[in-house]
């Protein structure tokens, strides 16, 4: 409570944002955060509040900030790569696939077929398995506490297989320029069959903990709303600008990774509450699952990484019998391989939302500029918007809506 | 005739002495515009029914450090009907960091903008709340410059860990 103007020096700096009556002590500015539990991590909310109505909401962000973008100009492309992971820390495939893509695009790498079909395949698991725990947490935020063990036991099931094939759990960096890192050891498909045999029994226990429950619909219904067009003025991408019925999603606008052969829907939602974004998740579970189907079916025999000795390291079988293969290794990892001199954009559809790499190249074997362009960061900054006029209670409810990522925010 | 192409050759047409050059790279298409006529040509962009350009997907920077002009401020628009991608590449002339804000024309722009202000030290003129975002408040230089070197916060171990100490702002026992 502050009398006749804010103290806090702090909190000095951020008067222009709140109205008249918080300088006055008529309304009441509350922090909160970042070591809240339901924020999803250190997200800081600077809250001005009318009684338990929120006039206005000022998220602060930064303290997860690890100049990664800074810490990749100093890499070569291959060693960026295992940076890329530790963004986003639930969409770990996805943010390989991100970067291994502009790379791609920047240097003129081809990718072989079997390669692409994993990645597909692997990228659409990481997205159930981020939806998981979305899930989980979002729940869990209100007051649904048990879904969160039942979705990290699904959830456990799918890094059971990332470390089958990485022989990582989240920090996979198994998609690489030129394909993936090696091919996927026997049981892997198998595993992924009885994955995908197993889930939809258990998506349907958590429709019967959720979607009709009272309390839950109470909580979510007529939420947190944002209309379509103003979604996307404020550049909200992903589930979020879906749940306000716009049919949005990066996989079929831009495709990439050959998922113009892939079928599915674009689930989208109709009055932009939390409750309907529940609903695309919920849904986007199902579609998910019918790519990773058809993958299955599509995956066939066949290198998985690019035969380009310059961008990927020979098979470790030649390295016995060839000096050229034992060159290419040595500048490979010693120095690297160089990009033109260019920019490209390239964006994904992340679980939550439009992943965006821009990268700049220099001729040198180094990015001169590499930018993220992170959903996580786009969609919060719209978080007031949805939250104005809602009480105090509802605001954990809008944060799991969007599903932020403070890694992916702060970089 | 795409959406691009039309698109080019009427921004050719209106801002023809505006635009610095208009570059094609893995079918990606750059155009480089005068800071001057920045907002007009986003505001052109976004405003003609017939280009429609509402999305501003992406805003950031580059600092080419020694060559000049030294920033580039680039603009990641998009068409959402056929979605197209369009590039607007502003450089400022020689080793300036001011331009103006593009929040009236994309309300999104503005934590772009503050995190270019935050890590490039590129000043928006008429931005509304032009703070730092990442980086802490009292935070001295600007991280994505290539003139700041990485890793200069020195790492402190046991036999090191007074010394380093001394040096550092923040007060001592």
């Amino acid at each position: 409570m502050f009398d006749s103007e804010l103290q806090d020096p702090q909190l000095d700096k951020l008067k222009h944002l709140f109205s008249h009556r918080a300088l006055t002590g008529e309304t009441m500015v509350l922090n909160m955060g970042p070591q809240h539990p339901s924020t999803h991590g250190v997200l800081r909310l600077v809250l001005e509040l009318d009684g338990e109505i929120i006039i206005n909401m000022v998220p602060i962000i930064g303290y997860l900030h690890t100049g990664v973008e800074k810490n990749m100009e100093d890499k070569t492309f291959l060693q960026a790569l295992v940076m890329s992971d530790r963004l986003d820390y639930l969409n770990n495939m996805g943010n390989n696939l991100a970067y291994s893509l502009a790379v791609e695009k920047l240097v003129g790498i081809d990718v072989p077929e079997r390669a692409q079909v994993l990645r597909v395949m692997l990228v659409e698991l990481q997205r159930i398995a981020s939806h998981l725990v979305w899930l989980g947490t979002h729940a869990g935020d209100m007051a649904a506490q048990s879904m969160l063990f039942y979705t990290f036991r699904e959830r456990d099931d799918i890094l059971d297989i990332f470390e089958m094939i990485s022989g990582q759990r989240m920090m996979t960096s198994y998609i690489r320029p030129g394909g993936v890192w090696r091919d996927v050891p026997s049981g892997f498909v198998e595993a992924v069959r009885a994955f995908i045999d197993r889930l939809p029994a258990k998506l349907k226990e958590y429709d019967a903990l959720l979607l009709n429950n009272p309390i839950w619909l109470d909580r979510t219904k007529n939420i947190g709303v944002i209309d379509g067009q103003s979604a996307l003025a404020w550049g909200i991408t992903g589930p979020a600008l879906r749940g306000s019925g716009i049919a949005y999603d990066i996989r079929k606008a831009m495709p990439y990774s050959g998922y113009e052969q892939y079928e599915f829907d674009v689930p989208v939602g109709k009055n932009g509450d939390v409750y309907d974004r529940y609903l695309v998740r919920r849904e986007e579970f199902h579609q998910s699952l019918r790519i990773v189907d058809q993958a299955l079916r599509r995956l066939s025999p066949g290198p998985v990484i690019t035969s380009d000795r310059k961008v990927a390291a020979p098979p470790r079988s030649e390295l016995g019998t060839s000096m050229e293969a034992v060159i290419h290794h040595f500048k490979l990892y010693t120095e690297g391989f160089s990009a033109p001199e260019g920019e490209v954009y390239v964006a994904v559809e992340s679980p939550r939302g439009e992943l965006g790499v821009y990268l700049v190249g220099n001729g040198g074997p180094r990015p001169h500029r590499i930018h993220w362009r992170t959903p996580s960061f786009v969609n919060l900054q719209a978080l007031p918007v949805m939250a104005r006029q809602h009480y105090i209670a509802d605001v954990v409810g809008i944060i799991g809506s969007i599903d932020i990522v403070l890694g992916d925010a702060d970089r | 005739m795409n959406h691009i192409e039309k698109t080019v050759a009427i921004l050719k047409e209106k801002f023809g002495s505006s635009l610095l050059r208009v570059a094609e790279f893995r079918g990606e298409t750059t155009v480089a515009v005068k800071r001057s006529a920045l907002i007009d040509i986003l505001r052109f962009l976004k405003d003609t029914p017939d280009l429609n350009y509402a999305f501003l997907a992406d805003l950031t920077a580059r600092d080419n450090l020694p060559a000049e002009p030294r920033f580039v401020v680039v603009y990641q628009l998009r068409e959402l009907q056929s979605n197209t991608s369009l590039r607007i590449a502003c450089p400022l002339p020689g080793q300036e960091t001011e331009l103006p804000t593009a929040t009236p024309v994309f309300i999104n722009a503005n934590w772009y903008e503050r995190e270019l202000f935050d890590l490039f030290g590129l000043t928006f003129a008429g931005h509304p709340d032009l703070r730092r975002i990442v980086m802490p408040d009292d935070w001295q230089g600007y991280p994505l410059r290539k003139d700041y070197p990485v890793g200069c916060e020195e790492v402190q171990f046991t036999f090191n860990f007074d010394d380093i100490d001394r040096r550092k702002p923040y007060a001592k026992s």
